[in-house]
């Protein structure tokens, strides 16, 4: 039996276009910032210089173009699995529109140099603010929506997001907290030690919350409905998930070991992040086995391609991340490309391409259809993306490596072998292959762009009506 | 130096330690059930639907995950009887990263210390002469002052050029070695106040006349007269410096901040407080020792 409600497709149609357009702006800039490291020279003027645009590339492709993604998913299968339309639909577009004007006023403030010199938090207060709102009013209506569920179990999905949205307010609110001067200058409510210490537990479960247990909720529900078949284990959903959360809180100081932390905080940090290997991996587990006995369909649906491919580069991250947190292992990757080819390997090859899937999953339903406009199209992204990434995490391994190795070789009186800038030159060649996969990676967007346009055009928006819950099972 | 002001937050932080393993060892023991499903079957399905077609199977947790996830849990609970972690306890190994840093420094002092030694007992300018010394030399130098002073010790805006024999401090073997030992702090004070726009302009005119450079000869002519009232303090009265108070020789065509009019008068306008830290704790004598020399080679012959 079907009502006459209707989902709220019409938020979800806005994010889940934003997130396309978001996602080549970032990537641009990324790409930019990736050629100023070849040509220095390409750092023409001050509003775009490399350390003001470096931030505008990680505040855009995180909160810009992951963010829309979060909300397009979230709010899609928080009402399809509560067979309810949106709780607040007058809060849901205000979270829409409120996210759109925090994104322009990052992509306005950070190039002028306002920030408040925060990794990945670098907004300035009123800024904050304004993210403090949307962000209080998504829970509104993400919970609200769960509150007024038709069903009695609450989806796995939607255990992830509530997670996420829970944890990523409480993150902003504590680690936002400064005591403003001006308008547009602010200083950190936390001093010395103790302010970088919040300020990598903020960042650290930035990576565990917005970019893990955000896009795990994508994964539970777009696998195995894209893929048509059950979840693999409700058990290891369990477990897993409660020891992500749970474990994900203490990771942050293996961003600051052999630095002024005590030496305790930081044995904690990277014993938590070992912990956290096997609960990270239960979510690729759950993922990829929801396919077994499906496997054919990986030849014939770029979709899943995508969805699968990015659960791999996810066990791949998860495993290379607490390898990286053994102080041994990061006495040499720390401060070196390393890092940043691992943090890519994360969110290209995980973030991204999960939300690409989705969205390519997404956009036909929000106009009546059930395919793009050309499944030969996303199988090209599908290619030159996965290309992109490869290129751009080994030459980062190979990079980072190598400075570690260059700045640790000392010759035989003790003094240093190479001069910082030496390996400085030796890094030219693996840079200029990352920009390629960057290039690869940004191409593959602009073909997306091209087969959301014709996929929209001449379509009218529809909403799906609302669906009663299965009623021998509700 | 203990971290917290009162030994309560050492019991919190044991106590929330604890209870984040125990929970992981609780919720991994109570989902370790459930029996695999014979060969060609399906796990029992558990009863929910949603979404039309989203339902979840059941199957028990993978084995190998298990004994992954055990295996990280107990490696965390040896990790922290043996090193510090647990609140306050130091841990069986009594391994500190302070302990270590000075053990290794240590250690190195006794390797390499002879190398560097042995150099100290000879002349500057012996050491100068020296080939393995100045090899040695110059990779400290692109180590810790090539930052600054240029991979070439050609200096840059704001920094001496080190291979010209010009010293505003003194070029004596013993003067240079203790300029990077102790460091020095260049002040030159703000003249704009005193001087007033045009006259900041005719002491510029001055100074640029002083080195042969384009000038107006009668901003130049009233410049004198200020700078021999206001700068010859410091800069002395024919204007060739002052080493003591490290004040630049102003006729030697050798400029720290260039030589335009504009530069020029920026410099007696703003003033300039300028900075050479001190590497004498960083690097001991020794290390100075060559690496002063090794500066002083560079200017032999000039």
């Amino acid at each position: 039996m079907q009502s006459q409600a209707t989902y709220n497709y019409k938020v979800v149609r806005q994010f889940a276009i934003m997130t396309v357009v978001w996602g080549i702006v970032g990537m641009l800039v990324g790409v930019i910032v990736a050629a100023q490291l070849v040509w220095p020279e390409l750092s023409v003027h001050e509003w775009l210089s490399y350390g003001r645009l470096r931030p505008l590339h990680t505040n855009a492709v995180i909160f810009a173009f992951g963010g829309c993604a979060l909300f397009a998913t979230s709010y899609y299968c928080v009402q399809r699995t509560s067979h309810t339309p949106l709780f607040a639909p007058g809060l849901a577009a205000f979270t829409f529109w409120g996210w759109q004007l925090i994104i322009v006023l990052a992509a306005v403030s950070l190039p002028l140099g306002f920030t408040s010199g925060k990794e990945y938090a670098e907004l300035e207060w009123p800024i904050d603010i304004l993210i403090a709102v949307v962000w209080v009013s998504y829970a509104v209506v993400f919970f609200g929506t769960i509150i007024k569920r038709k069903v009695s179990h609450i989806y796995v999905a939607n255990w992830f997001f509530g997670a996420f949205i829970l944890t990523v307010a409480l993150l902003h609110i504590v680690n936002s907290a400064a005591i403003p001067v001006s308008l547009t200058k602010s200083y950190s409510a936390y001093a010395g030690v103790q302010d970088a210490m919040i300020q990598w537990w903020y960042g650290h479960n930035a990576v565990g919350f917005f970019l893990t247990a955000g896009f795990l909720g994508m994964m539970y529900y777009f696998v195995p409905k894209q893929a048509d078949r059950p979840v693999y284990s409700y058990r290891l959903s369990v477990v897993h998930f409660w020891a992500l959360i749970f474990t994900y809180m203490w990771a942050g100081p293996h961003h600051l070991h052999y630095t002024a932390l005590p030496d305790w905080t930081q044995s904690l940090g990277m014993l938590f992040s070992l912990i956290l290997l096997a609960p990270s991996w239960g979510g690729m587990i759950n993922g990829i086995m929801t396919l077994s006995g499906a496997w054919h369909k990986l030849r014939t649906d770029p979709i899943l391609k995508f969805l699968i491919t990015s659960l791999s580069f996810y066990g791949m991250s998860t495993f290379e991340g607490p390898m990286m947190s053994v102080k041994t292992v990061n006495a040499l990757s720390h401060y070196t490309d390393w890092t940043v080819g691992h943090v890519h390997s994360g969110a290209l090859g995980w973030v991204a391409m999960v939300s690409i899937g989705c969205i390519y999953f997404l956009l036909p339903r929000m106009y009546g259809k059930t395919e793009m406009y050309s499944v030969k199209l996303i199988n090209t992204h599908f290619w030159i993306a996965t290309i992109g990434v490869v290129l751009y995490i080994a030459s980062m391994w190979i990079a980072g490596v190598m400075q570690g190795l260059m700045w640790r070789a000392t010759n035989l009186d003790g003094t240093l072998t190479y001069s910082f800038v030496e390996s400085v030159k030796a890094s030219y060649p693996f840079w200029t292959i990352r920009l390629v996969g960057g290039i690869l990676f940004l191409t593959g967007m602009l073909i997306m762009f091209y087969n959301m346009v014709k996929t929209i055009a001449g379509q009218k928006a529809y909403d799906a009506p609302v669906l009663a819950p299965a009623g021998a099972h509700a | 130096m203990a971290d917290f002001v009162s030994g309560f937050w050492n019991m919190y932080v044991m106590g929330l330690v604890a209870l984040s393993i125990l929970f992981c060892v609780v919720i991994l023991v109570a989902n370790s059930g459930g029996k695999a499903p014979a060969a060609g079957q399906q796990a029992e399905l558990q009863s929910h639907v949603w979404d039309e077609t989203l339902q979840e199977y059941n199957n028990p947790l993978p084995r190998w995950w298990m004994y992954l996830f055990w295996i990280t849990i107990i490696f965390a609970v040896v990790y922290l009887a043996m090193y510090p972690g647990f609140g306050n306890v130091k841990g069986q190994f009594g391994w500190s990263s302070i302990g270590q840093y000075e053990a290794e420094m240590a250690r190195a002092d006794e390797q390499y210390g002879p190398i560097f030694n042995k150099y100290l007992e000879m002349d500057l300018m012996a050491v100068a002469a020296d080939s393995d010394a100045n090899a040695m030399g110059q990779r400290m130098f692109l180590t810790y002052c090539a930052q600054c002073h240029g991979s070439a010790a050609q200096g840059a805006r704001g920094f001496p050029n080190l291979t010209d024999n010009v010293w505003n401090w003194g070029g004596e073997p013993e003067t240079v070695k203790a300029t990077i030992m102790h460091g020095r702090f260049g002040v030159m004070p703000p003249f704009g106040p005193v001087l007033g726009t045009e006259g900041v302009k005719d002491v510029a005119n001055y100074v640029r006349s002083l080195n042969g450079l384009a000038h107006d000869s009668l901003r130049a002519q009233r410049g004198k007269e200020m700078f021999d009232q206001q700068c010859t303090v410091c800069h002395g009265a024919d204007a060739t410096g002052n080493t003591m108070l490290g004040a630049p020789n102003l006729t030697n065509n050798v400029w720290v901040y260039g030589s335009s009019e504009a530069a020029i008068i920026e410099q007696i306008a703003n003033g300039r407080q300028n900075q050479m830290p001190a590497f004498g704790d960083f690097l001991g004598e020794a290390k100075v020792h060559i690496l002063a020399a090794y500066v002083l080679s560079l200017n032999q012959g000039k």
